[in-house]
């Protein structure tokens, strides 16, 4: 058991991040003031109004990872898609295309296995793997930790690859300012209606593959109405992270964004 | 599965209460669950009782209160039911409408000894 924070890790695994030791953990423990609406008395049972928000636990965790993020100007990105949409490809493209401009870190979550931190790494990106062994998802505390160990740069960009899953991650606020999904062109242009809470979560959705296109029938129309249907505001661009098509559109969102965590930054410390 | 890090989470705020509040033993739990929560109620009751195993909860018994999903129409403003995220308007056909209830994932109610 985690020594600091009192977690029980179950089988979940951070790379270099140990249970056993002290550790330095921004965490605090979230009280709740809910008052009982009965008296402790000498009755056998007695009912209690409780109210509580089943992920009120996560989202404390997120709102403590969302504070250290605009105080240190970072953006934070949660990378969301089912697996083999191609994420950690266009993960690889990126940072190496923008790692002489933008300082950036990535944490990885998967159920098993270090590979795709290693992938990460040999971009020359630092980067931390979180196995989450049975879980489906990442969630707020789990960041919390890898954060400890990965200390990413302040002004920095933090991407989080969440595990391959368009259903859980939907419900686990991680911390971050937006949540991106990545969906391929070989997937079928339904995949919004079928995961709707997914692209409903997402403010902008990455269509990959599209190099891919000559060869599918693929409707890239109808799966952006999809995507719009369950949410009008989702932003979407097409790209190729192997063919490059669409990365300059990707990046000039990304830089944007950035200015925009920048900005809230620094209104934080005048306010 | 995310079911059962959602019953890990009820729990872990059940046993914060526990200590809180001075009981050590939970009866009943009534979850509020809404339609639109992405949440398969099934799977949250096989999830509790093996989450539950040990706890103050172990063997309490679970209610799972069903909260249908509601939205408003922005063309035709009225008030509708509906069973999806990406649902029409039952009166006018248009899309998307406004959500207002059926997101829910709460512990409503606890009977404790």
């Amino acid at each position: 058991m985690c020594t600091t924070c009192g977690c029980g890790q179950g089988e979940t695994t951070i790379e270099g991040h140990s249970h056993d030791q002290h550790h330095g953990h921004h965490h605090h423990h979230h009280g709740h003031g809910v008052a009982a609406a009965h008296a402790p008395g000498l009755s056998a049972s007695r009912i209690l109004r409780i109210e509580q928000d089943i992920l009120s636990k996560n989202n404390a965790y997120a709102t403590d990872n969302r504070q250290v993020f605009t105080a240190r100007g970072m953006l934070v990105l949660n990378l969301v898609s089912s697996p083999g949409s191609g994420k950690t490809t266009l993960l690889t493209r990126t940072l190496s295309d923008l790692q002489d401009e933008i300082p950036m870190s990535v944490i990885e979550g998967d159920q098993q296995t270090v590979l795709d931190a290693e992938r990460i790494r040999a971009t020359g990106v630092k980067a931390i793997q979180i196995n989450t062994g049975k879980g489906c998802h990442l969630d707020a505390h789990m960041v919390g930790h890898a954060l400890e160990g990965l200390s990413p740069e302040d002004q920095s960009v933090l991407f989080i690859e969440n595990v391959g899953n368009l259903v859980c991650p939907a419900s686990f606020d991680l911390g971050e300012a937006h949540k991106v999904v990545i969906l391929s062109v070989t997937e079928g242009e339904d995949k919004p209606l079928k995961y709707p809470d997914m692209f409903h979560a997402a403010d902008l959705m990455l269509l990959n593959k599209t190099d891919l296109l000559p060869h599918l029938t693929f409707d890239v129309e109808q799966c952006i109405a999809y995507a719009r249907r369950v949410n009008p505001d989702i932003r979407v661009l097409q790209v190729s992270a192997t063919g490059g098509t669409g990365l300059e559109e990707w990046y000039g969102w990304l830089r944007k964004a950035r200015e925009a965590a920048l900005t809230s930054s620094r209104d934080a410390v005048v306010a | 599965m995310h079911e059962l890090s959602l019953c890990e989470g009820v729990i872990q705020l059940i046993e914060d209460q526990a200590r809180e509040q001075g009981f050590s033993r939970v009866r009943t739990v009534w979850l509020e669950i809404g339609e639109l929560a992405g949440v398969e109620t099934e799977a949250m009751r096989f999830s509790f009782d093996a989450i539950a195993k040990g706890s103050v909860a172990d063997a309490a018994r679970l209610e799972i209160v069903d909260v249908p999903g509601r939205a408003r129409c922005p063309t035709c403003n009225h008030a509708v039911t509906i069973s999806a995220r990406y649902d029409a308007c039952p009166d006018c056909g248009h899309y998307p409408l406004e959500i207002t209830a059926g997101e829910e994932m709460r512990i409503k109610e606890l009977e404790v000894q």
